[in-house]
C-alpha cells in the first residue's frame, strides 16, 4: 500500500505545528520520520491517524484521496498505530485484548475464544513475535507488550504500521528485537512509519529517512548519512554529539556511600551492598542495563525509599534516614528519571514548576507567605538563561515538549547552589539539541565544584560525560572503570558477565571478589 | 469499571497525553489513579463558565416541566388536551411560570415589597430576600470550602456534617453554659466552633496520614460518629435544656448571638461576614502561601511532591484540620446566627450540599461562594415558592440535583447546544472519562 501526504498543514493558534509536509511511504519501506521533540511529529500522525484534522493538504492512499475523521477511517483504510503508551487492559490475556472492539463471535454472540487464540497465535508464528496468547497482560514485559500491540494493528488488516517512538520504553535488547520483526513486517510487504529522533536507530533500520524541523521537512537524507549529517539537519546547525569537556579536577569526597542495601516497593532487595564516593568536580557516571537497581539507589540518596543497611553522608553529614527535604536542604539536586510523574507537576505553571522544591526558601517565601513576584523575576530569568521555549512562564508545564519539560527541571536544580547533583537518565526522550544543552549544563556544574552522579542506561551518555564509570548489575556495584574502556568490556560487565571478568582482565577489575569494590581513579 | 477499560483500549489514544496507559503508568499501584483523582480532575478543570450557565438555564427549565406536570390541575387540562390545547399549555405555563416567580420574590426582591416601600412601607422588606439567602448561604459556603480545601489536596471529604456537628456542640456549650461579656462571648464562641470542627476533620487526617485509611471512609463514619455523639449529650443533664424533655440544648447566651448587620428584622448576620473572610482566607492560604503550595501540589501530583521534598502524610492532616476548622465555623454560624440552640439534626444536608457546592463551584474558593449563593437563593425562594403556590420545596432539591447532573455531562450540554469543544487539555480527558464511565 502507497501513503502519499501533500501539503499537510496544521495549525494550533499562531503555531504552525505541521507546514506544507509532503511524504511518500512506498510499499514494503521502513520509512523513519526524524527530528527534535516538538518537531510536529506526533501532530502529523495524529493527522494521518485521524486524530486531528488537518487545516490544508490532501492524503492519498493507493492514489485515493481520503479523509479521516477519526481514527475508524483510519484502521479502515489500513493504517495501524502503536503509541508510546500502550492501551491495553492488563488484566485481560493477550488474545483478548487483541479482539477487543472487534470480538469474533459464536452464534447467540458468545465469544469465539479458540478463534481470537488462534488468531494471535498464527501471526505470532508468521512473525517470530513469540506471543503467548493466553498470558495476561500485566504479567508481561513491556517489549512484549508493545508487540501485542503490533498484533492489535496487524490484526486489524494494517498495511501501514506508525511506530511512535516506540525504542523509548524499551531495553536495548529489545530493541533489536523490535527491529527484526519491524524488517519481517516489511518482507511481507507492509510499510513502517518509525518516529524517532534516535539517528543510531534511523540508520539501523530505515530504508528512507524524512526530517521535520519545525513543522517543516528539511531533508531526506539517505539513511547511511553520518551522525552529524542528520544531526544537523535535525537542529539546523552543527550539533557537538561529544560535549566539550576539560579534564576533571577532582577535590575532596563529598558523596559516601558505604553497603547501601534498600529493598523496592515490593520488599525485594534492589540494591545489595552498594559503596561508593564521589569527589567534589568530578562526574561519575553509574552504567547499567535499566532494572539493576540503578532508580532505588537514587531513591534511597534522596530519601525517597527507606535504607534497610548501610550509611549515605554528604560532605560528613550522615543523611542516611533523612527526610528528603533534609537531603534537599543539605545541597543535593535531584534529576528524577520520570520527569512527568516525579519532575514536574504538568497542571502547574511553568513558574510554579521552577520553585516546586525551593518555593520554601529566600526569596520565594518568607514565613509562609509566598512572593509571587520574585517567583516571576526567577522564572523569567531561567527561562532566558536555559532556553526553555514556553508560551510564557504562566503556562501549564504540560503543554510544553518533552525537551522544554527537562530544561525546566534542569534550571530549577541547578540553579541553587548544590554540593552533589544526582540525575537519573537526564537526557531520555530527548532531542540532540536538549541532550546537548543538558550535558553542556552538568560539565558545568561539575566544574563549579559539584560531585555529580549521573545515571544512565545510554552508554553514549556514560562516555560523553563520565570522569569514571561504575557499572551496576543486579543491585551491585560490579566494577568502576575509566572512560577509556572500550564499549565491549563495559557490556560485559552490564551483562554481569561473572565468570569472564576475571580472564578478561578489565581494568578497575582487580580485587574485586564478591561485593568489595575497589575504586579507580580516572587515569 | 471494565466498559470503561474496554472503551479506553478499543478507542486508542484520544490524545497523547491522554489518561496513562494503565498497563504501565502510575506507580505500579494498579488503579492508583483513582475515583479521587479522576474526580479531582473533572471538578478543578472541566467546565467552562458557559458550561455551568446553561446547565442551570437546562435545569431550570426541566425543573419547570416537573412542577407544571405535578400539578392536578395541569394534568387535568392536558387530560382535555385536543379539545382545548390552548389551555392546557397556558396553565403549564401559569403553574411553572407562578412557581419560579414566587422563587424569585423570595430570594431576590418582591416587586410589591418595593412599591410598598415607595409608598411609606417598611424599607427592610425590600431586602428581606436577599437577607435570606445570605442566611442560607452562609452554612453552604462555609462547608462548601471544607471540601474544596480538601479537594485540592486530593482528598474527598465526605465529612462535613461531622465536622459541622464538631463546630455545633463546642459553639452551643461555650454559648450557654459560660457567662462572658458581649462580643468576646461570642467570638469565643466561634473560636470554639472553629476548634471543635479542627479535631473532627484533623483526626481523618492524621488516621490517613499514620494508617493510609482512606479518608472517604473515614469521614462517612464520623458522620455517624459525631451524629450519634451528638444524641449521646443532649442526653446528658449537662447539655440538656432543664425541665425539656426534648434532646435540645438551653438557649445561648445573648452575648453569645452573633449580631445582625441590618438591625434586627433582616436576619443577616455576622456569620455571612465570616463565611466571607473564610473564602477570602482560603484564597490567600492556597494561592498566596507555602502551605497552599504544598497543598496544591500534593493533590496535583503526590509524586512529584515527594520528589520536591513535601510530605504528603504532613499535608493531609494540615488540610483535613483546616477543612474541619471551616466545618467548624458553619456550626458556629448556624448555632449562634439562627438557631440559638443545638437540637439534633442540626447539620441538615450540609454533607450533599458542600460537596454539590464545591464541585460547582469547580473547588474553587470564588467558584464556592457563587455556588453557594445560588444555592441559598433556591432555598430561600423555595420556602416562600411553597407558601405562596403550594408547590413543593422539595423541587429546590431537583432542581439543585438536575444542575450537577447537567454539569458532569459537558459533553450533553455541547450537545444540546451545539458548542466548540474547548482546546485539547484536561476537558478532553474528562470527556472520554465521562462517556466510559
Amino acid at each position: 500500500m502507497e501513503l502519499k501526504l501533500r501539503g499537510v498543514t496544521k495549525r494550533f493558534g499562531s503555531l504552525v505545528a505541521n507546514d506544507h509536509i509532503d511524504l511518500d511511504v512506498a510499499a514494503g519501506e521502513i520509512h523513519a520520520l526524524l527530528g527534535e521533540n516538538g518537531a510536529g511529529k506526533t501532530t502529523l500522525m495524529n493527522v494521518l491517524y485521524g486524530l486531528t484534522q488537518p487545516d490544508e493538504g490532501e492524503i492519498e492512499v493507493d492514489g485515493r484521496r481520503v479523509r479521516f475523521r477519526s481514527p475508524k477511517d483510519a484502521i479502515d483504510a489500513g493504517i495501524g498505530m502503536v503509541h508510546q503508551h500502550f492501551m491495553l487492559v492488563p488484566v485481560f490475556t493477550v488474545a483478548e485484548n487483541v479482539v477487543l472492539g472487534r470480538e469474533p463471535t459464536k452464534p447467540f454472540g458468545l465469544l469465539d475464544r479458540r478463534r481470537a487464540r488462534g488468531e494471535v497465535q498464527d501471526l505470532s508464528n508468521r512473525y517470530g513475535l513469540s506471543i503467548d496468547p493466553d498470558a495476561y497482560v500485566e504479567h508481561l514485559p513491556v517489549g512484549v507488550q508493545q508487540r501485542v500491540e503490533i498484533v492489535k494493528a496487524l490484526i486489524r488488516q494494517a498495511n501501514v504500521l506508525i511506530l511512535d517512538e516506540p525504542t523509548a520504553v524499551l531495553t536495548p535488547n529489545e530493541t533489536q528485537e523490535l527491529f527484526r520483526i519491524m524488517r519481517e513486517l516489511k518482507a511481507s510487504g507492509r510499510s513502517i512509519l518509525f518516529i524517532s529522533h534516535k539517528l543510531k536507530e534511523v540508520q539501523a533500520v530505515a530504508d528512507t529517512v524524512t526530517v521535520l524541523r519545525r513543522g517543516r521537512v528539511v531533508g531526506s537524507p539517505p539513511p547511511s548519512a553520518t551522525d552529524a549529517e542528520l544531526a544537523t539537519l535535525m537542529v539546523g546547525r552543527d550539533v557537538e554529539l561529544r560535549v566539550h569537556k576539560e579534564p576533571a579536577e577532582p577535590g575532596d569526597v563529598v558523596l559516601v556511600v558505604d553497603g547501601l542495601v534498600v529493598r523496592d516497593e515490593t520488599g525485594r532487595i534492589a540494591v545489595d551492598g552498594v559503596s561508593l564516593e564521589v569527589r567534589a568536580g568530578e562526574i561519575l557516571g553509574v552504567a547499567g542495563v535499566q532494572g539493576n537497581g540503578q532508580t532505588e539507589l537514587c531513591k534511597a540518596l534522596m530519601g525517597l525509599l527507606p535504607v534497610d543497611r548501610g550509611m549515605v553522608a554528604v560532605g560528613g553529614r550522615d543523611l542516611t534516614r533523612a527526610s528528603t527535604r533534609a537531603v534537599l536542604g543539605a545541597g543535593v539536586s535531584y534529576i528524577p528519571e520520570d520527569r512527568q510523574e516525579d519532575g514536574l507537576v504538568e497542571s502547574f505553571s511553568v513558574a510554579e514548576n521552577l520553585v516546586l522544591d525551593v518555593y520554601d526558601r529566600r526569596p520565594f517565601s518568607s514565613g509562609i507567605s509566598l512572593r509571587p513576584d520574585r517567583v516571576r523575576d526567577a522564572a523569567r530569568t531561567s527561562m532566558a538563561e536555559f532556553d526553555i521555549r514556553a508560551g510564557s512562564i504562566e503556562v501549564p508545564a504540560k503543554t510544553l515538549s518533552g525537551g522544554n519539560q527537562q530544561k525546566l527541571i534542569v534550571a530549577r536544580e541547578l540553579s541553587r547552589e548544590t554540593r552533589v547533583l544526582l540525575a537519573n537518565q537526564p537526557t531520555r526522550g530527548l532531542d540532540v539539541g536538549s541532550i546537548e544543552f543538558v550535558h553542556r549544563r552538568i560539565v558545568a556544574n561539575r566544574d563549579a565544584g559539584s560531585a555529580v552522579v549521573i545515571v544512565s542506561s545510554e552508554l553514549d551518555e556514560i562516555y560523553a560525560l563520565s570522569d569514571r564509570i561504575a557499572v551496576m548489575y543486579e543491585g551491585k556495584i560490579v566494577g568502576v572503570v575509566p572512560p577509556t574502556t572500550p564499549a565491549t568490556e563495559l557490556g560485559l560487565l552490564m551483562a554481569g558477565a561473572t565468570s569472564t571478568r576475571g580472564e578478561e582482565g578489565l581494568p578497575g577489575e582487580e580485587g574485586l571478589p564478591g561485593e568489595e569494590v575497589s575504586e579507580v581513579q580516572p587515569a | 469499571m471494565s466498559s470503561e477499560l474496554a472503551d479506553q483500549a478499543e478507542e486508542t489514544a484520544k490524545s497523547e497525553d491522554g489518561p496513562p496507559s494503565p498497563a504501565t503508568g502510575g506507580d505500579g499501584r494498579p488503579g492508583a489513579r483513582g475515583f479521587t483523582e479522576a474526580l479531582l480532575d473533572a471538578v478543578t478543570s472541566g467546565n467552562t463558565v458557559t458550561v455551568t450557565v446553561l446547565a442551570f438555564l437546562c435545569a431550570i427549565f426541566l425543573g419547570g416541566l416537573i412542577i407544571a406536570f405535578t400539578n392536578t390541575t395541569v394534568l387535568h387540562a392536558w387530560g382535555n388536551l385536543f379539545s382545548a390545547p390552548g389551555k392546557a399549555f397556558a396553565t403549564a405555563w401559569d403553574t411553572a411560570a407562578g412557581a419560579y416567580v414566587a422563587m424569585f420574590e423570595g430570594a431576590i426582591v418582591n416587586p410589591h415589597a418595593v412599591s410598598a416601600a415607595f409608598h411609606g412601607g417598611p424599607v427592610s422588606t425590600v431586602f428581606n430576600p436577599l437577607s435570606e439567602t445570605a442566611v442560607n448561604a452562609t452554612p453552604i459556603i462555609l462547608t462548601g470550602l471544607a471540601v474544596a480545601v480538601a479537594f485540592r489536596a486530593g482528598l474527598f471529604n465526605i465529612g462535613a456534617a461531622s465536622q459541622f456537628i464538631g463546630g455545633a456542640m463546642i459553639a452551643g456549650w461555650i454559648g450557654f453554659a459560660v457567662h462572658l461579656p458581649f462580643i468576646l462571648h461570642a467570638a469565643v464562641a466561634v473560636a470554639g466552633g472553629l476548634v471543635g470542627g479542627a479535631v473532627v476533620g484533623g483526626a481523618v487526617g492524621f488516621l490517613k496520614a499514620r494508617t493510609g485509611a482512606h479518608e472517604v471512609i473515614v469521614t462517612i463514619m464520623s458522620n455517624y460518629v459525631m451524629e450519634y455523639l451528638l444524641l449521646y449529650l443532649l442526653g446528658l443533664t449537662a447539655f440538656r435544656r432543664p425541665g425539656n424533655p426534648n434532646p435540645i440544648s438551653p438557649p445561648i447566651a445573648t452575648n453569645a448571638v452573633l449580631p445582625h448587620l441590618f438591625g434586627s428584622t433582616l436576619r443577616v448576620n455576622v456569620g455571612f461576614l465570616i463565611a466571607l473572610a473564610a473564602a477570602a482566607a482560603v484564597w490567600w492560604v492556597l494561592n498566596r502561601t507555602t502551605i497552599g503550595f504544598e497543598l496544591r501540589t500534593v493533590g496535583s501530583n503526590p509524586r512529584a511532591a515527594r520528589s520536591a521534598g513535601m510530605s504528603p502524610e504532613r499535608t493531609w492532616i494540615v488540610v483535613m484540620l483546616l477543612a474541619g476548622a471551616l466545618a467548624g465555623l458553619a456550626g458556629a454560624a448556624v448555632v449562634q446566627g439562627t438557631n440559638f440552640n443545638v437540637a439534633p439534626q442540626i447539620y441538615g444536608t450540609y454533607t450533599v450540599d458542600s460537596i454539590t457546592v464545591a464541585l460547582l463551584g469547580r473547588a474553587s474558593p470564588t467558584g464556592t461562594v457563587l455556588a453557594s449563593l445560588l444555592f441559598g437563593a433556591l432555598r430561600a425562594g423555595g420556602v416562600t415558592m411553597q407558601a405562596s403556590t403550594q408547590v413543593p420545596v422539595d423541587i429546590v432539591t431537583v432542581i439543585e440535583a438536575l444542575i450537577v447532573l447537567f454539569v458532569a455531562a459537558p459533553p450533553l450540554m455541547r450537545a444540546v447546544f451545539r458548542l466548540r469543544e474547548p482546546r485539547a487539555g484536561g476537558g478532553e480527558q474528562l470527556e472520554a472519562r465521562g462517556w466510559g464511565g
